[in-house]
């Protein structure tokens, strides 16, 4: 062992139990092997039973026009650009794991990135619904693209945050694609050599690329992914901006506001860290994965959560003061009697989001409850409601009561099939991470194997009794050895 | 490059028992053909005498490449093809278009390097490759030693064995890539062509 494996023993270890290479194979990829639990397919019916009945929804929403919704006079972006901001925001804490905590060589990142970038990429794909349907005629949806045609050519306008957004979601769901993929190959490659069944050869033959593990393979895989990491860090930074511009370069008060982009992208990182609390709580109790995503792993993203939702306090908070001192009539009447008033139609939406998201994540200053499973769970959905809630409140309490008192519209609920659209990508998103999950190492198998003999637990003893020995000899023998 | 050889093939199954075996074999003058490893070592293309990759250098030829792709085609549309008059403001507004060129950049860069580190490594559904040791993706890291005629592949073995490998043996096999499925055992059109 040298010296170069070393790691303090302050550090928590991140791979617990004795393990050895064969091993963390065995614990990951034998769930892929085995057949599905009952509850598997009790969790996988009930998610299809929700696509099913969003695919309805969107019949409905297609054959009859959006008026299927309950969208009125003011409010033209409801349910579903919320649920699309939420969506898109949920994606961004899997970019963030696997590409800014890389970049940071934070090793902790190994146990959870597959399964957050795969969350990514189902969450963007369910985001990537509401723009697309909320078109109407959706057929027409290609005249986005910039081509030349033989409509004039009628090009679009490069100067709309709108079409920046479909740039920006298109490209972010294509690099993470990448990302997660490249990713996967060598993994997909162990699952093949592994196969028994000719089906099981045949598939992740193909889905391998035939990988084989050589060092010069390994060297550019080492590069890309580095490369992509650096990448994909300004682009997960970028996409939520440009969402944010989709509301902060209008002239709707509360809408306004140059706080949006650093406010939207951390209030993402946030609910998408809970959104990857939630699933991977579940996911390791499943699978019995407790080894490989512990309790160090939860704390440090409660950490993440505790610090993402006090700058989206702090931005609340200026957003408030600046609307108050900023002087501008219609931007503090906003503020003031569409949000902060309690009594307003909406006035319990700003405080259930003012708790969601600035009070409740305080919790997490304590230790204790930063370590506590069941903690933890209850409040990665409460950070969830609390971030949907925020979407919502922006785009509603923004809308409903226009420049014009004779166009304020009445109180705004959503219709069944609104919410069975939103329903219905909850479906999507968790019909793809069952089959994921089933069919998928859902930990990054090759890199857990390169730190394991850093940060296993059964390494790390090893390394405490190492330093005990005389340190002269420990000095000489280990340190001269390495080199 | 491709074509039949014959292989002395070491696995080890510690990285700190792989190095030390590496400097050796290179030392006392073998070719190393490859060493394939369950995940990536680091410092191992090194010690093989390994170039550094440039496939960085081709990310940012790629990523440049779509900066200029965004910015021509967006300024040539808006000032020259259909200019649009949008409140009297400029028609090359290009703070307005860096977001789009932005993710131009990104897109072209990303793509185009995993692209190119497909072809590289040659890399694509259905195509198949020699597999030393079915457990180099599991625990194994298996060195293959390339033997020319005049290699005496009895004293490799003992090389080998002495270097620390748990596993020693000759193969013969193709160093190229084929078109194939994993699912079945299948001769190589190279086979086929020379009629082994």
């Amino acid at each position: 062992m040298s010296l170069l494996k070393y790691e303090s023993q302050i550090r928590e270890p991140l791979v617990n139990g004795n393990k050895n290479y064969h091993q963390v194979t065995e614990d990951i990829i034998s769930p892929i092997e085995m057949k599905p639990t009952r509850l598997w397919y009790i969790g996988f019916y009930i998610s299809v039973a929700l696509l099913l009945f969003g695919v309805y929804s969107i019949y409905r929403e297609v054959t009859y026009g959006v008026g299927q919704w309950n969208l009125n006079k003011t409010i033209g972006w409801g349910w579903d650009i919320t649920n699309f901001v939420w969506w898109v925001g949920i994606g961004h804490a899997g970019t963030l794991i696997s590409a800014i905590l890389l970049l940071f060589r934070q090793g902790w990142r190994t146990g959870v990135n597959r399964a957050a970038e795969a969350m990514t990429i189902f969450a963007v794909m369910c985001a990537g619904q509401f723009p697309i349907w909320h078109m109407g005629r959706v057929w027409l949806a290609f005249f986005i693209m910039p081509y030349p045609n033989t409509r004039g050519p009628v090009w679009v306008n490069f100067n709309s945050p709108l079409l920046w957004d479909v740039f920006a979601i298109s490209t972010y769901f294509t690099v993470s694609l990448l990302f997660w993929y490249s990713g996967l190959l060598p993994d997909l490659a162990t699952v093949r050599d592994r196969a028994k069944t000719k089906l099981r050869k045949l598939l992740y033959g193909v889905a391998s690329f035939g990988w084989t593990g050589s060092t010069k393979h390994w060297q550019r895989h080492e590069s890309l992914s580095l490369v992509l990491a650096g990448l994909a860090t300004p682009l997960v930074l970028s996409v939520h901006t440009i969402v944010s511009f989709d509301f902060a370069t209008s002239v709707i008060p509360g809408w306004h506001t140059t706080i949006f982009p650093p406010c939207f992208v951390a209030g993402a990182i946030f609910s998408g860290f809970a959104m990857v609390q939630s699933l991977m709580i579940i996911l390791r109790k499943v699978f019995g994965l407790q080894d490989y995503i512990t309790l160090g792993h939860i704390e440090a993203m409660n950490k993440v959560i505790v610090l993402t939702g006090s700058i989206v306090g702090i931005a609340y908070i200026t957003e408030l003061f600046i609307a108050w001192y900023g002087q501008n009539y219609y931007e503090w009447y906003a503020f003031k009697e569409n949000r902060v008033n309690l009594f307003s139609p909406y006035g319990w939406s700003y405080y259930l989001m003012m708790f969601c998201n600035v009070v409740s994540p305080q919790m997490f200053w304590f230790k204790k409850l930063r370590r506590n499973i069941a903690f933890t769970f209850f409040m990665s959905i409460i950070v969830n409601i609390g971030m949907w809630y925020e979407r919502f409140v922006i785009i509603v309490t923004s809308t409903y009561r226009d420049y014009l008192p004779s166009s304020w519209s009445t109180y705004y609920s959503p219709s069944i099939y609104e919410i069975g659209f939103y329903l219905g990508t909850f479906g999507l998103f968790f019909t793809c991470f069952f089959l994921f999950a089933k069919y998928f190492p859902v930990i990054a198998v090759a890199e857990i194997k390169s730190v394991l003999k850093t940060t296993g637990e059964s390494y790390k003893v090893k390394m405490t009794d190492m330093e005990k020995e005389n340190s002269d000899k420990f000095y000489l023998e280990e340190v001269e050895h390495a080199h | 490059m491709s074509g039949v050889k014959k292989f002395v093939v070491g696995s080890f199954d510690d990285e700190a028992v792989l190095f030390p075996a590496v400097k050796n074999v290179r030392r006392a003058g073998y070719k190393i053909h490859d060493v394939y490893t369950p995940f990536p070592v680091h410092g191992l293309d090194h010690a093989m005498g390994l170039r550094e990759t440039s496939l960085h250098t081709a990310g940012f030829i790629y990523g440049i490449t779509g900066t200029t792709t965004a910015l021509t085609c967006i300024s040539w549309i808006f000032t020259k093809d259909w200019p649009l008059n949008i409140g009297g403001k400029p028609h090359f507004a290009l703070p307005a278009w860096i977001p789009i060129t932005f993710e131009l950049t990104v897109l072209f860069s990303a793509v185009g390097m995993v692209l190119t580190f497909c072809y590289l490594c040659q890399l694509s559904p259905f195509v198949k490759k020699h597999h030393f040791h079915l457990r180099a993706t599991d625990d194994l890291f298996v060195m293959a030693i390339e033997c020319t005629d005049k290699t005496n592949d009895a004293e490799v073995q003992e090389f080998l064995q002495k270097a620390g490998a748990k596993e020693i043996n000759v193969q013969v096999a193709e160093t190229g890539w084929w078109l194939g499925r994993y699912d079945k055992e299948q001769k190589l059109y190279r086979e086929l062509e020379k009629g082994y």
